[in-house]
């Protein structure tokens, strides 16, 4: 590989921050998502191991599948014998729910939460509506497919899904933790450019930085 | 009511009414007696509270028909008040000063229909929608479904079934496909 | 700040030399002089009733002015409704409001009812009226866990979502779903009780009214929740007309609104009620006053469970749904939520497809005016509990 100029590095490397102002363009990031490689096998797995048990969802109640959340923390469900607990900061998440639609307006704030959780970060989708729409499917203010915006590891089924399908969600969620397939963000990284160029299609008044972190 | 009716078509004349229920009436106004009667209706008549006022689109009349939906605590009776307005030329007299409240729903009519009101403060902020460049949502030569299709990528393998064409299909298996039984409605 | 003088802060007297100059009542706001913060209580956050922000400008703890953004959970129901039939408006109509979604499809029968003239059966409307009084009692506990939450004390939202959940089983016993039931169709409901259902509804009665106790013990006797809710929020008798406010924050205030009073539907007109006020308009009297109405509604259940008679016709017959075509005409319904009048307006043309329908939520007048004008001069710390009080609930303002 033949040396390259710092300068032209950086050159290649600047995002467009183009819904900001003039003078704000360079205070904020230009920096682009980077992946998260793995370990060796051994401490690989082990991290893995404590990932799997310590999830700390990020309390955003996005849509219709906020109000089955609620019940799974009180004592009937107790999901914080998993080690799960609601975080109000994305700084402190590393688990993004999104609770079912998701219109223009949300899907604007998701990826300003989600590019601000830092990595390993996973992302669950409830319900029918971010498989293909579920029944809005023709609204004009709600998305169709949410993986074309954000990358998604589990989906859970239903309309609203029930506690114990949450559950049996979130065990699916461990097991490929450990089993080491989540990498959404590494999917994030790698395809920003496309993930961008679909939100910014739908997202018209982008009036923040082209990477929140 | 009866008085009040009584005294409405004093005011105004060939007043139309039309019971809907015995505690639901409407009447139909002209667009500039729409000030005259909703002040005379809430400082004299106690038709205090307004339930809330919105638009329908008769795009076969190239009109619009506005609803203002009001109450009387005292004789516990709601009263809708119909006033037709052009569709072309959208535009509304503002009643702000009568009911404090009403910017709200005028400021939604305004994003959703294109219907303007003005004077009406904070009439041309944004109520729900964001970046909107289309046309005003909720007018009849608004598609929606081809719009969805448009902009969000659906995924492939949905599939719409006509109920009718499914039963048949479903109940009449044989008599559907037999080619010698003559079929009514065919 | 705008205190009854009946709390702690009477000794208390703000020093304003340092603050900035007012005109007319309201502070001067310049941006620019660093004396003021713009910040967004926003979608992403513990302190707002579900997903709705509001964007403050603050100076110090003290809130100058506040606007509210809605619009997050719009999925543009109006226009859908448009392009399905009549009977395939149900399963989307529920959605409109999240914790309470029966109202909304007794108010979407009722309207095609009225339009198309159908007559209810005797055992439908009892069965109606109690669904109805389930799915606020479930609302109620909801509101409850979340005004308390709100103060700082999360043990009383475990206690009374924790209750909720059994409420849900029964929903589930009766209806099919937790949540989303689809029972209320036009011409009636769509299936009778089971067996035992009145037995376990009498003992689940019980069991709440033991917690409630509990609940008026550690909240409605503290000292703490009555320095900081009393006085908060205080909305007077005129404000009630001019603000267009309903349901519980009305009658706080002394206004006789109720509609299953005053305009009864189902079989509230043969049930035992009185109306439940209150003279002082702030957020203790809001409070009390819903906890009063959650025990009436307990009370109005073991009284349907009294008189309901057994067996009859559970639904009015219908056409065929798939190609009925309702006669032109304009109807409103009402229905009294949680949160106060709950309306469903309806327009028909004689076609298969309704030609326009409006959903009034409660809240939509609350959320938006009327906290933007209590907003102002209270503590920052405060608005979460505000916002509780007046029970704004987003999807049903912008549907």
């Amino acid at each position: 590989m033949e040396k390259k100029d710092l300068n032209e590095i950086e050159k290649e490397m600047k995002l467009a921050n183009e819904g900001l102002p003039e003078k704000e363009r360079i205070l904020f990031s230009d920096a682009r998502p980077s992946r998260v490689e793995p370990l060796n096998k051994y401490l690989e797995q082990f991290v893995n191991w404590a990932r799997a048990r310590s999830l700390w969802l990020l309390a955003f109640g996005t849509g219709c599948g906020a109000t089955e959340l609620r019940p799974l923390m009180t004592s009937r469900f107790d999901v914080s014998r998993f080690g799960i607990a609601g975080r109000p900061t994305p700084r402190q998440a590393s688990v993004f729910i999104i609770g079912g639609y998701a219109s223009i307006k949300t899907i604007k704030r998701i990826v300003r939460s989600y590019e601000q959780m830092q990595g390993p970060k996973y992302v669950i989708a409830l319900g029918s509506c971010t498989i293909n729409g579920g029944m809005y499917y023709d609204s004009y203010n709600t998305i169709n497919r949410i993986d074309y915006y954000i990358p998604v590891d589990t989906y859970i089924a239903g309309c609203m899904p029930r506690p114990e399908a949450l559950i049996a969600g979130f065990n699916r969620l461990k097991e490929k933790i450990q089993k080491g397939e989540c990498d959404g963000m590494n999917k994030y990284a790698d395809n920003f450019d496309w993930y961008k160029k679909n939100q910014k299609q739908i997202i018209k008044d982008w009036n923040m930085p082209d990477y929140n972190w | 009511m009866k008085n009040i009716l009584k005294r409405l078509n004093e005011k105004i004349d060939d007043l139309v009414v039309v019971k809907q229920r015995d505690d639901l009436y409407f009447i139909k106004v002209k667009r500039e007696h729409t000030d005259f009667i909703l002040r005379y209706l809430k400082l004299d008549e106690n038709f205090k509270h307004l339930d809330f006022m919105q638009a329908v689109d008769y795009i076969e009349n190239n009109q619009f028909q506005l609803t203002y939906m009001l109450y009387n605590y005292e004789i516990k009776i709601n009263l809708g008040i119909n006033v037709m307005i052009d569709r072309e030329k959208a535009e509304m007299d503002s009643m702000h000063r009568i009911w404090p409240h009403l910017w709200q729903y005028q400021r939604e009519i305004h994003e959703m229909y294109g219907i303007n009101f003005p004077g009406s403060p904070r009439v041309d902020e944004s109520f729900v929608l964001e970046g909107w460049e289309e046309m005003p949502p909720m007018r009849r030569d608004f598609d929606t479904l081809e719009y969805s299709k448009r902009t969000f990528y659906p995924r492939p393998g949905r599939s719409t079934n006509d109920p009718k064409e499914y039963m048949k299909e479903k109940l009449y298996h044989d008599f559907a496909k037999s080619p010698k039984i003559r079929r009514d409605d065919e | 700040m705008n205190r009854d003088s009946e709390s702690k802060y009477k000794g208390f007297e703000a020093d304003r030399s340092k603050y900035p100059q007012m005109e007319k009542d309201k502070p001067v706001i310049d941006l620019e002089s660093q004396k003021f913060i713009k910040t967004w209580q926003g979608p992403q956050h513990p302190g707002v009733t579900g997903n709705m922000s509001v964007e403050l400008i603050i100076n110090g703890d003290e809130i100058v002015d506040a606007k509210t953004h809605v619009g997050y959970l719009h999925r543009g129901f109006e226009k859908l409704m448009e392009r399905r039939r009549y009977i395939q408006c149900f399963p989307i109509v529920c959605r409109i409001c999240v914790p309470e979604p029966d109202t909304n499809e007794y108010c979407v029968s009722a309207a095609m009812e009225d339009l198309a003239g159908i007559v209810v059966p005797e055992k439908a409307l009892w069965l109606r009226t109690l669904n109805l009084e389930m799915s606020r009692v479930g609302s109620f506990l909801m509101w409850l866990g979340g005004q308390a939450g709100s103060l700082g004390m999360g043990a009383i939202s475990q206690w009374t979502i924790g209750m909720r959940d059994f409420w849900l089983d029964l929903f589930e016993e009766m209806t099919g779903g937790r949540v989303y039931h689809m029972y209320m169709i036009p011409g009636g409901v769509r299936k009778d009780l089971p067996e035992g259902f009145r037995d376990r509804t009498r003992e689940l009665i019980v069991r709440t009214r033991a917690l409630l106790f509990d609940i008026e013990k550690t909240f409605f006797n503290n000292a703490i929740v009555k320095a900081r809710l009393k006085g908060l929020g205080v909305i007077s008798p005129e404000m009630v007309t001019e603000y267009g406010i309903v349901g519980p924050s009305a009658r706080a205030s002394g206004i006789e609104d109720d509609i299953r009073i005053n305009n009864p539907y189902g079989k509230y007109a043969e049930l035992d009620m009185k109306m439940i006020t209150s003279d002082v308009g702030d957020a203790y009297a809001r409070a009390e006053v819903r906890y009063q109405e959650l025990h009436q509604s307990l009370d109005l259940i073991s009284q349907i469970m009294d008189k309901m008679p057994e067996g009859g016709k559970i639904q009015a017959k219908l056409p065929n749904v798939l190609h009925w075509k309702i006669p032109a005409g304009q109807t409103y319904v009402k229905a009294e939520s949680t949160r106060g009048e709950h309306g469903f307006y309806m327009v028909s043309d004689g076609t298969k497809y309704p030609r326009r329908v409006f959903a009034r939520g409660a809240s939509y007048t609350h959320a938006i005016s009327v906290l933007e004008k209590l907003a102002v001069n209270i503590s920052i710390s405060d608005l979460a509990a505000l916002m509780v009080s007046l029970h704004t609930c987003p999807p049903e303002i912008e549907r």
